[in-house]
């Protein structure tokens, strides 16, 4: 059930019945956590993420957001614990790090940023999981298909 | 400029205080220079210090060609310093292990105008990199050749076609850099002249899972540039090598100094001044920011 869904643009795929493909790379302890308790707790929400585990944020290579795109994303949303809470205690931290500069040269290239997106979510905040997703979709429903990457992959 | 640095480099090896000086030497062509690795004192004549000295000798410290055991003597310009700073601060060799032959420099001549014959030093020849040098005296040496110099004010903003580009739509943005990048060959010239590119492995060699396409292709340059670029964040030390390195004058420099602003911006941060400090990328604050996570 999809509400409120504003379609933009005439793109080819568009009239195709185009869907947003956005991968979700989540850590195991939080996240991934999180996600399971929306599933548990019956929470509606949008169909078009693909979830990827991962132990850690910190383990997430910016590389990985790359091969998404490369693999037909139309937007990848990384997702972790809380500042404090990370299970391996600090690698939610080099992800900040890593992700607060890798997302400025993304940038500098010309990728538009809002179809990289962050977050935090607790094992605890099923709601907020849905409530990520659903946003995060509705962007990247509104921005249309990775137009840039699907030429460079002819 | 020659004979101070030809002196000591022949007294640091009759006193085996070192194994091997790295240094520069004549070119094959007049008005060129190239690196030299010399072991006996009777060599130290080759060493030459001019405005051709242009590489990044710390390169050689990472290849197992041409390191030897023990210590080594290593003429360094201002930027060549910062990155053996680099160097020791990742591990790949010790403070003790080098005798660093500081050079005082004025600015080396830009690729052009070493091609086109030039031999004065003004600022139409000197390397972009030149013009903005702060280091124009090592941040540290264990001999000077030449006269501590401060380094001139930048005559414009170091930044000044980065925020250009930042100024820039996304599109085009995007555009510009396809365009720049369509000329790679994926020679990995850049790679190879990089001192801080060392890793064995470089994650472009591993095929099996491909992470970063080899054939000279939109999307794997795309991958290639970006990820190099990315993995000397906080790392680059703007020595510019790679840019000189490059067949096809793909203005490699615009993506290390964004990110060498980005990280000064974010952290606080410049890469190679201090050997002690800890990277930008290898640690982390509780209180840094996050204003782009929801």
């Amino acid at each position: 059930m999809d509400s409120g869904l504003t379609l933009e643009g005439s793109s080819e795929e568009r009239a195709k019945g185009w869907e947003p493909k956005i991968t979700a790379f989540v850590c195991n302890w939080c996240t991934y956590a999180g996600a399971d308790l929306a599933g548990t707790s019956r929470l509606r929400y949008r169909p078009q993420v693909r979830v990827i585990k991962l132990p850690c944020t910190g383990r997430i290579d910016p590389l990985f957001i790359l091969k998404a795109f490369e693999r037909g994303s139309d937007g990848v949303l990384v997702s972790g614990c809380h500042p404090g809470d990370c299970h391996y205690t600090s690698g939610n931290y080099h992800a900040r790090r890593r992700f607060g500069t890798f997302r400025k040269l993304l940038e500098f290239l010309g990728i538009d940023l809002r179809r990289v997106q962050f977050s935090w979510v607790s094992a605890a905040e099923g709601a907020k999981w849905a409530q990520v997703v659903d946003e995060v979709t509705q962007k990247i429903w509104e921005l249309g298909p990775f137009e840039g990457y699907r030429r460079i992959s002819d | 400029m020659s004979q101070p640095l030809q002196d000591k480099a022949r007294e640091l090896l009759e006193k085996k205080e070192v194994a091997q000086v790295i240094g520069y030497g004549e070119g094959t062509r007049a008005g060129r220079a190239r690196p030299i690795f010399i072991t006996s004192p009777q060599e130290a004549s080759q060493l030459i210090w001019t405005l051709a000295c242009v590489n990044n000798l710390a390169v050689y410290l990472t290849r197992k060609e041409t390191r030897v055991p023990g210590r080594v003597g290593i003429v360094a310009k201002g930027c060549d310093v910062r990155a053996l700073f680099v160097l020791i601060q990742e591990k790949q060799i010790r403070r003790e292990e080098l005798f660093i032959i500081g050079l005082s420099c004025p600015g080396v001549l830009s690729k052009k105008a070493m091609a086109e014959g030039k031999q004065e030093l003004t600022e139409e020849t000197k390397a972009d990199k030149c013009k903005i040098c702060l280091v124009h005296t090592p941040v540290e040496y264990d001999f000077l050749v030449g006269e501590k110099v401060d380094s001139p004010e930048p005559p414009s903003d170091p930044y000044e076609k980065i925020k250009e580009l930042e100024s820039r739509s996304p599109e085009e943005r995007w555009e510009y850099w396809q365009e720049e990048l369509s000329r790679c060959i994926k020679c990995y010239a850049c790679r190879q002249a990089c001192p801080l590119c060392y890793c064995n492995r470089c994650i472009t060699e591993k095929s099996i899972p491909q992470w970063i396409e080899k054939s000279p292709h939109a999307r794997g340059n795309l991958a290639w540039n970006l990820m190099r670029a990315f993995h000397l964040t906080g790392r680059c030390i703007g020595c510019g090598e790679c840019e000189r390195a490059c067949p096809m004058e793909i203005p490699l420099m615009l993506l290390n100094q964004k990110m060498a602003k980005e990280v000064k911006e974010q952290f606080g941060y410049v890469a190679g001044m201090d050997f002690r400090a800890e990277p930008a990328l290898a640690t982390f604050d509780p209180k840094d920011h996050e204003d782009f996570i929801r």
